[in-house]
């Protein structure tokens, strides 16, 4: 009993302990001190305001997009094409700013809000009729719509949408600073993008847990056959869980043009989309965890990237530590104290 | 393009096809026991870093390519005891995989990129390789091609003509049923996701041995991902999965032929070839329309067609099993 209480408290420690074990010793195999490299990486990501204020910049989108999946995971899909949404949502809001001068800049960020969420709604939805129309599996429909998303970006930006002074293959030219999202003191960070992160888990926990279209989701996800059986259109619901998700997505690709870059860039979102997707499996698939998660995530990547700016260790150093952190809570969650307190509770 | 241009072209497209085929081998076997490995991305790129590292430091080739099977069957592993032992989803432990195995091979090769290394060598098979266009294409290669034409034949041999074989595909169709029959289908996936996950393995140590020497980070990435979806687009069968292996580098080998000839059209639009491949032949081989088109046709060609345009996946194909 005592050791199981014990064990219940100690639970989730350990896969934070079992990564930061594997990267210790990675780091020892390049004879890095582990204790001096995990100070630097906080450092690296609280260790001035300014940094602080990275952290939550990058947290957003990521949050957004993760968001987004809790609703496609409730309905049973595997949303990997989320990394092509968060692109082609940078990509409608870069489109909007670039060709569209509205007279106010509410009106003018608004729309390019708007066009974001749509072009990530519109590549969810692709990946949802190739699946439901063409049997193609919804992962790799993404997979390929994620390719071409940053196959687009590439042309984009090195062809028509180049800067004036030529192609640099770099980004678009910097938007003017009516089209960006207001940002706080000189920072990456726009508290906008924190405030329409909160609302988003707020209405998605809600709409998951409270409204019949949550639970026709939930159905579809735990049995799609039975589902069927009760009517449950699955067609109509894996597309617009998808549209969902994707519109989310496309959210956080606006906040990356509008407050992270200023401009449409090569790798617009680097791969937010599928830390996303790790952050709701380390989150159990709850949403309450999501924001939390998405700031340890957030932190450990800033903090991968100042470590290799300052000693030349590579930044995938935090994609380790996190991978590994995952993979141990997705082999050893149920054998971990969690279900035994539960269990216990139960008796 | 004369003859010998075209004898060129075609013998570079079975070399560079030579790992894909092997990977879709391996992910074919592993797939027909019910198991879906998706961590091929992954697995592929720490391979291919693990590989060339070995051969580097050993100077011995063939260390590299154990080395990369080792990982491949390290990451089967894996994803067999998450799925099978612990009944796990072997999507969420294969996906997390293919992104720990892109991040270990960055950090783990990053003091290895763009350096000379060991190389595959170039070796002619005596008498075959004087036939004329058939040998310089295909006879005129070195051992990773042999060894990519030898397992096709073994692959399809062991499935579909060996009681191995078949304890393997009752595994993927019908677990319950060979349990039943006294097969261990426990073992059975074990066995058959580390094999697959090895040949995976080599297949990632022959792009970095043979056909794009040399390490950079994610030197092969997205090529895991392709070798999944011509597993479907195979139809679980090693052949038509080979077959589909070739077709995916001659199309990229035309693709760079039509670049040149065109340099007015952009070279993203060449880029964005596979990918649009992949969408199209996953939509022909799932789609309900093809059906439909398959009936419009005459009563005589519709069998034919339908073999060769449909797929079905095998019935277990990532289930867990209950034996108790």
């Amino acid at each position: 009993m005592k050791v199981k209480r014990l064990a219940s408290w100690l639970w989730p420690v350990i896969p934070i302990l079992a990564a930061l074990l594997f990267t210790s010793g990675l780091l020892l195999l390049y004879k890095a001190s582990p204790i001096d490299s995990f100070r630097a990486m906080y450092d690296g990501a609280f260790g001035d305001q300014s940094k602080t204020l990275s952290v939550l910049a990058f947290w957003a989108p990521l949050t957004l997009s993760a968001v987004g999946l809790l609703v496609t995971f409730t309905a049973g899909l595997w949303n990997i094409g989320v990394e092509g949404q968060i692109i082609l949502g940078s990509i409608a809001a870069s489109w909007v700013a670039l060709k569209l001068d509205l007279p106010s800049p509410f009106l003018q960020v608004s729309a390019e809000i708007l066009a974001a969420m749509l072009g990530g709604a519109l590549w969810a939805g692709i990946a949802a009729v190739f699946k439901t129309r063409g049997g193609v599996n919804e992962i790799f429909g993404g997979l390929a719509l994620n390719n071409l998303a940053i196959i687009l970006t590439n042309y984009l930006i090195s062809g028509p949408w180049q800067p004036p002074e030529g192609g640099s293959f770099r980004g678009t030219q910097p938007f003017p600073p009516d089209a960006l999202l207001p940002r706080f003191a000189e920072s990456r960070f726009s508290p906008l993008s924190m405030i329409m992160a909160f609302v988003a888990i707020a209405v998605i926990i809600v709409m998951l847990r409270g409204t019949f279209w949550g639970l026709k989701l939930k159905a579809l996800g735990k049995n799609p056959f039975s589902a069927f059986l009760l009517g449950v259109s699955s067609e109509r619901e894996v597309i617009l869980a998808m549209m969902v998700c994707g519109a989310l997505a496309g959210l956080g690709g606006a906040v990356r043009v509008l407050s992270w870059f200023d401009s449409l860039r090569q790798s617009i979102s680097g791969g937010i989309g599928f830390l996303a997707l790790l952050v709701v499996m380390l989150a159990n698939f709850q949403g309450y965890w999501v924001p939390f998660i998405a700031v340890f995530f957030s932190a450990v990547l800033n903090g991968s990237i100042s470590l290799q700016l300052r000693t030349q260790l590579h930044s995938s150093l935090g994609g380790i530590l996190t991978g590994v952190m995952v993979l141990f809570v997705l082999l050893f969650s149920d054998i971990g104290a969690f279900k035994w307190a539960r269990r216990e509770k139960r008796e | 393009m004369n003859d010998a241009e075209f004898v060129r072209m075609m013998a570079s497209i079975i070399l560079a096809s030579s790992p894909l085929i092997i990977a879709v081998c391996g992910e074919t076997i592993t797939e027909r026991a019910g198991v879906v490995n998706l961590s091929l991305d992954g697995t592929m790129l720490m391979a291919a870093m693990t590989g060339f590292v070995m051969g580097l430091k050993t100077e011995n080739i063939w260390l590299g390519f154990l080395a990369g099977a080792i990982v491949g069957a390290v990451f089967g592993a894996i994803v067999a005891y998450g799925s099978i032992s612990l009944g796990k989803s072997q999507v969420a432990v294969g996906f997390v995989l293919t992104l720990l195995g892109d991040d270990l091979s960055a950090f783990l090769g990053q003091n290895f990129t763009r350096i000379p290394g060991q190389v595959v060598k170039h070796l002619g098979i005596p008498l075959l390789k004087d036939i004329p266009i058939i040998g310089p294409i295909f006879f005129n290669q070195d051992m990773v091609v042999y060894f990519s034409y030898i397992l096709i034949i073994v692959t399809w041999l062991f499935i579909s003509r060996t009681q191995p074989g078949l304890h393997l595909r009752s595994s993927g169709e019908r677990p319950e049923a060979a349990f039943a029959r006294g097969v261990n289908v426990r073992r059975v996936r074990y066995l058959y996701t580390m094999l697959g996950g090895a040949l995976v393995g080599i297949a990632g140590a022959a792009y970095s041995l043979d056909v794009k020497i040399g390490w950079s980070e994610g030197a092969t990435r997205g090529l895991g991902w392709i070798a999944l979806a011509i597993v479907i687009f195979g139809g679980w069968s090693p052949v038509r999965g080979a077959l589909g292996a070739i077709l995916f580098g001659a199309t990229k080998a035309v693709a760079t032929i039509l670049q040149r000839t065109f340099p007015e059209i952009s070279v993203v639009a060449f880029n964005a070839i596979p990918w649009v491949l992949m969408l199209a032949v996953l939509f022909v081989v799932g789609s309900d329309v093809t059906e439909r088109l398959i009936e419009f046709m005459p009563k005589r060609l519709q069998p034919p067609l339908r073999r060769m345009l449909r797929i079905t996946a095998p019935l277990a194909l990532g289930s867990s099993i209950a034996e108790e």
